[in-house]
């Protein structure tokens, strides 16, 4: 197992280079200077030059290339444009908000769209099973904007259930704040889960071991929540796990909307403000967990699946 | 693929047994795997009626940009926000802040809407079939890079990848175009790649090479037009994820300007709403649901009636 680990480990590497080089690639040669840009037209020679040198734009680019990947390696992402402030305890503020929406989300989501799915696949090829795909393809048609918008013109301004937005520190009064973006962020979801989920279930209702548990006499309920659901769970563990690393980016434009002080808000602000050096780090960090989030799948996977073999 | 040759023996046969006199067998006629494919895409009368949608929408596209119909869309044509009356076709969706058709903007959208997937499509498609096809053909050295390229590329979160660029790219519809185009085509090149690996040792690209086919020949000639199925599944696909991600580029305000999209009208919304205008909202979301609804039930018919494994 250890060896397994630490050959994924090592196999990882290139992939987390070349994430570090294209973001490099990206921001440092096509973006250019933005120094100009943060100035202002009325900037000074000296201005220019200093700000270039704060922030490392004078340095030749391999020598700007090497400093990068150290601030990867430290942690340490230097200072915004915007505020000033550290990006890494920017990230770290915003990390609890953005998780406190995140997981409860999640998990709701999941479990509701594993038991949907089931109880859709379980009546295969009849009316609910019709009705819950055509719910489920419409669902996805729908603009997740759209979802957001009118949630928070009928659900706040309307119906008065739920503040329009906004944040507290307090457990006890965030759940108000919470419940009304959570519940969007399920319901733009669960079309897509659900359909994902019903389609790996019924690949595994068309195996052999399904004609043969049916041939030695098992109640239909024994064959499908037993043997179909064990087999396709392979598939379903290894989706939802590949979702975790994404969680960080919050549903963005949800934690925009509702004045959730998350990673998604912090993301949004720095496209406003022009703030590369957020805008970089968020990339690299987002990205590097997604390989991190690869890496766990392949685990988890020979854990569920003992067929797939530790190599 | 192989289909080819075995329907062709069948006419043979059939036409063998038609001449002793057996009436029905005549029927039987040498396919091509893509007339194969039209007939039961046909069967499909609903994604029919979907490919008509989104044929409709072409031409309401082509037929803005050329000012035939809904022009000139930025002519104030009543009060501000009135709300949506049945006086006159332009009146329909009511109108914006400034007093126009908001039914004018929501067609002139689909423009963009079209030419933003259709764009996106010609630079990904190219991209990923050549990537994929000179992986998969050559192997060694060429295809760890290709993979290589392309697993870092996909582990950047997708809407991350696409603010950076559009970002460094400046603001605007080219940066759009390009984003999409180079963050769509690694799906493609994974399974042309995939493809390419299955084909290359078969007994009819071993012939053509016996027979003296270069490479270049063996690529384009013989292998591709055998995987070129795939490049039509991926099509609506393709077309579907670029409006989407039209859509929430414009809202952020990465992407067009000056020119009506869904994206800019949903963002205008977000302030309109409070006020309790909410049909620039509506047409934006009414206009994209069926455009991305019939892409994705095209879509799915597409892959059953293509995919020589479904059969």
């Amino acid at each position: 197992m250890l060896t397994f680990l630490l050959r994924r480990l090592l196999a990882a590497i290139p992939t987390l280079f070349g994430v570090a080089l294209i973001t490099f690639v990206l921001f440092n040669l096509v973006g250019g200077d933005p120094t100009y840009q943060m100035l202002g037209k009325h900037a000074t020679a000296q201005q220019v030059a200093e700000l270039r040198h704060e922030y490392g734009f004078d340095r030749p680019l391999p020598i700007q290339f090497v400093d990068y990947l150290k601030q990867i390696v430290t942690f340490d992402f230097g200072r915004s444009y915007a505020t000033k402030q550290e990006i890494s305890s920017m990230i770290s503020n915003s990390l609890g908000p953005s998780m406190s929406l995140a997981i409860p989300a999640f998990i709701v989501t999941t479990l509701l769209g594993i038991v949907i799915a089931l109880l859709v696949a379980y009546h295969r090829g009849r009316a609910v099973d019709r009705v819950g795909v055509v719910l489920c393809v419409i669902g996805m048609s729908l603009p997740s904007l759209a979802y957001i918008l009118f949630g928070q013109y009928v659900l706040a301004y309307q119906m008065g259930w739920f503040p329009i937005s906004g944040w507290d520190s307090e457990w006890s009064e965030r759940w108000s704040y919470i419940s009304m973006p959570l519940l969007i962020w399920v319901a733009v979801s669960l079309g897509h889960e659900v359909r994902f989920f019903r389609t790996a279930i019924l690949e595994e209702t068309g195996q052999d071991y399904v004609r043969t548990a049916r041939a030695k006499g098992l109640p239909e309920k024994r064959v499908f929540f037993k043997h179909v659901l064990k087999n396709s769970m392979v598939p379903i563990v290894t989706n939802v796990v590949l979702e975790i690393p994404l969680l960080i980016l919050g549903a963005f434009l949800l934690e925009g909307f509702f004045g959730i002080p998350g990673i998604g808000s912090m993301t949004i602000d720095a496209v406003n403000n022009s703030d590369l050096p957020v805008l970089k780090a968020m990339t690299t960090l987002t990205s590097f967990l997604m390989i991190f989030g690869n890496l766990m799948t392949d685990i988890v996977y020979t854990w569920v699946d003992p067929r797939v073999s530790l190599k | 693929m192989t289909s080819d040759g075995t329907t062709g023996n069948m006419a043979t046969l059939a036409a063998a047994t038609g001449s002793s006199g057996m009436a029905p067998v005549k029927e039987i006629k040498g396919r091509s795997l893509w007339a194969d494919a039209v007939r039961r895409f046909k069967k499909d009368y609903f994604a029919v009626v979907c490919l008509g949608i989104i044929a409709l929408y072409a031409a309401i596209a082509i037929l803005a940009s050329l000012g035939w119909i809904a022009s000139p869309w930025d002519q104030v044509i009543g009060a501000p926000y009135a709300p949506p009356s049945l006086e006159s076709l332009a009146h329909l969706f009511g109108t914006d802040i400034f007093g126009r058709s908001v039914f004018f903007k929501t067609l002139h959208g689909t423009r963009i809407a079209m030419s933003v997937g259709l764009v996106a499509s010609l630079i990904a498609i190219p991209l990923g079939v050549s990537l994929g096809a000179l992986a998969g053909y050559f192997g060694g050295w060429i295809d760890e890079l290709i993979v290589w390229f392309y697993t870092t590329l996909s582990s950047i979160p997708n809407i991350m990848l696409l603010i950076a660029i559009t970002f460094v790219l400046g603001k605007g519809t080219t940066s759009i175009y390009v984003a999409l185009g180079v963050t769509s085509w690694i799906g493609l090149a994974r399974v042309i790649r995939g493809e390419f690996i299955k084909h290359k040792n078969r007994d009819y690209v071993v012939a053509a090479a016996s027979l003296g086919a270069s490479h270049t020949s063996r690529i384009f000639k013989h292998i591709l037009p055998n995987v070129s199925h795939f490049i039509i599944i991926n099509l609506s696909m393709q077309f579907m994820g670029a409006i989407k991600s039209e859509v929430i580029l414009s809202f952020l305000g990465l992407g067009v300007r000056g020119q009506p999209s869904w994206g800019v009208m949903i963002d205008d919304a977000k302030l309109e709403l409070s006020r309790g205008v909410w049909w620039q909202l509506g047409g934006a979301t009414l206009a994209m649901f069926f455009v991305v609804l019939a892409f994705n039930i095209v879509g799915d018919a597409l892959r059953d009636a293509l995919d020589p494994k479904i059969k």
